[in-house]
């Protein structure tokens, strides 16, 4: 199951559509780090909001990404994480700590443009 | 020879016994009015089922008596149990308490009790077999009836928790993209779960970004419920909001800190005032001072 | 709650009313929670239980994929009383927990790339026990309850 990216201006955004099997999140954790590497994207934003589970794999996936999506320059925020599942999550123990997380997609692209703005010193430091 | 802690059911089994209801059941018929009458006196002697006319009271002491009778006749229960539980549901929502229908079953026995002393009182021992034969039969109908009671209203009483709880809207929306969660009294975990499921869903319907949750009136909290704040604390910040806990007592301090929170992890204000002031400048108002103590809050 | 001891010879549970699902791949990890989440609709769960349910499930089956390959996940409805319940059985042939305690520990969190996750299914869900023995496998079984109805 393929999850499609879309590219909205500096940013990726990755539109879950169904339960993803460990193998698709795997492969979604490399399309992503190939396609800001090829097309420079500054912003990666992955939307949950259609998986009524998230499990300590999908977690640890997630912040697999997030960790080398930076490495790459980018920032990553997860968006649309539903009630249910941020409660399963904390009961679970497991903080996604590290990822920035907002409510939807508008939440999520106001978040890295703040960081965009905000942080062009940051980002010019990270040596890309 | 006296027969202690017998069943119902042992007692059919001997004969005397069987025989010895047999006459008891036939003098409660034979003094069915004098007998409701009496019982109907001291149940308004005793004040008790004020929340209904003596009318009533004569008419649920009479199906009442009938009932026990019955039982005592025939030996089974489920008529009695039937109608234990009719009648609770009839007066339950007159306001009848659970004190009143032990008081006025035990008033019953007395009053059956006392009018069996009264005719066997030259034959103490034949008097002491029938009181055998009474006591275990009359306190397991007495039981019967006012176990029926309380079950119904323990019954009645989650209900209308339930009710309660699923139309109570504890999360207030006081400005575009904030939201309040006054917590009142002690919360038990069940109640700490509900409003957390309330709080999570208020906050995707009103798109919030910043939370106040006040805790000004919990006077305590122990490490389960503690615990519950931090993961709701946790979960709202997966839905991309910020808490503000306003009102955290030295005492609730305390027990986060005992249960390992880093409070200075956490963002706290003295009071739910300041806490929505703190929550008006996260979102980007301005609050302008008019004088008067009044203030005018722009923007956003 | 148990901790390490012997298994007994391990029956082939007759599942009443239940679901059964044989774990072989990680794509069966979706079908099992699926199907658990289906089971717990039918019993009247509220959503949020039904979630943490679908969540232990999946971490379940995901151990048994993960260390023992193949196994299988139990499901069905129990009664206690008035409360209406659902009892997962997650079961394996696999190597087996050493050390159960330890492995109950809050330390080895999911957190961790080597981890069962156990503490986490057991904060989901109302009761939790593991049986698990050395190269014979091991069975963890865990239940939720809705709350009382009172209809």
């Amino acid at each position: 199951m393929q999850v499609p990216i879309l590219k909205q201006g500096p940013y990726l955004i990755a539109s879950i559509q169904s339960a993803l099997s460990d193998e698709d999140l795997v492969q979604l954790r490399d399309a992503l780090v190939t396609q800001v590497g090829k097309l420079r994207s500054r912003g990666v934003i992955v939307d949950v909001t259609v998986l009524d589970v998230m499990d300590s794999f999908a977690t640890r996936t997630l912040r697999d990404i997030a960790f080398m999506i930076r490495l790459r320059g980018a920032e990553m925020v997860i968006v649309g994480i539903q009630p249910e599942v941020a409660f399963a999550l904390v009961r679970l123990g497991l903080k996604l700590e590290g990822v920035a997380t907002a409510l939807d997609l508008e939440e999520g692209i106001l978040y890295l443009n703040r960081k965009m703005n905000g942080s062009g010193k940051e980002m010019r430091d990270r040596g890309r | 020879m006296r027969k202690r802690g017998l069943t119902l059911a042992h007692v059919s089994t001997s004969p005397s016994t069987h025989e010895l209801l047999r006459e008891l059941v036939a003098h409660l018929q034979q003094n069915r009015t004098l007998l409701r009458q009496e019982w109907a006196r001291r149940i308004t002697e005793a004040k008790l089922l004020t929340a209904m006319s003596t009318d009533e009271i004569f008419a649920e002491a009479t199906a009442v008596y009938d009932n026990y009778v019955e039982a005592l006749e025939s030996g089974t229960f489920e008529a009695l149990q039937a109608y234990a539980r009719n009648l609770s549901e009839r007066i339950i929502p007159r306001g009848v308490e659970t004190h009143e229908v032990i008081g006025i079953v035990l008033l019953l026995r007395d009053v059956l009790a006392r009018s069996l002393f009264e005719k066997y009182q030259n034959n103490f021992a034949l008097l002491n077999r029938i009181l055998d034969a009474y006591e275990p039969a009359v306190n397991r109908i007495s039981n019967t009836v006012a176990v029926g009671f309380v079950q119904e209203r323990e019954r009645v009483i989650r209900e209308q928790q339930e009710a309660i709880r699923v139309l109570s809207t504890p999360v207030l929306q006081v400005r575009e993209r904030l939201l309040i969660l006054p917590i009142i009294g002690v919360i038990d975990p069940q109640r700490a779960r509900q409003l957390t499921e309330q709080l999570l869903r208020g906050i995707r319907t009103n798109r919030a970004k910043v939370v106040v949750i006040d805790i000004t009136g919990v006077p305590v909290m122990d490490a389960s419920v503690a615990n519950h704040l931090v993961q709701t604390v946790e979960a709202t910040r997966l839905l991309g909001a910020t808490v503000i806990i306003t009102g955290l007592s030295p005492e609730i301090a305390q027990t986060l800190v005992t249960i390992g929170v880093d409070l200075g992890k956490m963002n706290t204000v003295g009071d739910l005032q300041g806490g929505i002031e703190e929550a008006e400048r996260l979102l980007g108002y301005k609050v302008v001072s008019l004088g008067d103590n009044s203030r005018a809050v722009i923007g956003g | 709650m148990n901790v390490s001891r012997h298994l007994p010879v391990m029956n082939r549970a007759e599942v009443v009313e239940g679901v059964c699902v044989s774990i072989k791949s990680d794509r069966d990890i979706i079908i099992a929670r699926q199907k658990g989440k289906e089971l717990a609709a039918s019993l009247g769960f509220s959503s949020t239980d039904l979630t943490l349910i679908a969540t232990a499930i999946s971490e379940l089956s995901r151990n048994i994929v993960l260390y023992a390959k193949t196994g299988e996940i139990a499901m069905k409805p129990i009664r206690q009383g008035e409360r209406k319940g659902i009892t997962v059985v997650a079961r394996d042939e696999g190597p087996g927990i050493p050390d159960v305690s330890r492995a109950l520990q809050d330390g080895f969190s999911t957190s961790r790339s080597l981890g069962l996750g156990l503490p986490g299914v057991r904060r989901l869900m109302d009761a939790f026990e593991v049986v698990s023995e050395v190269n014979h496998g091991t069975t963890v079984t865990v239940k939720k309850w809705t709350l009382p109805r009172w209809d």
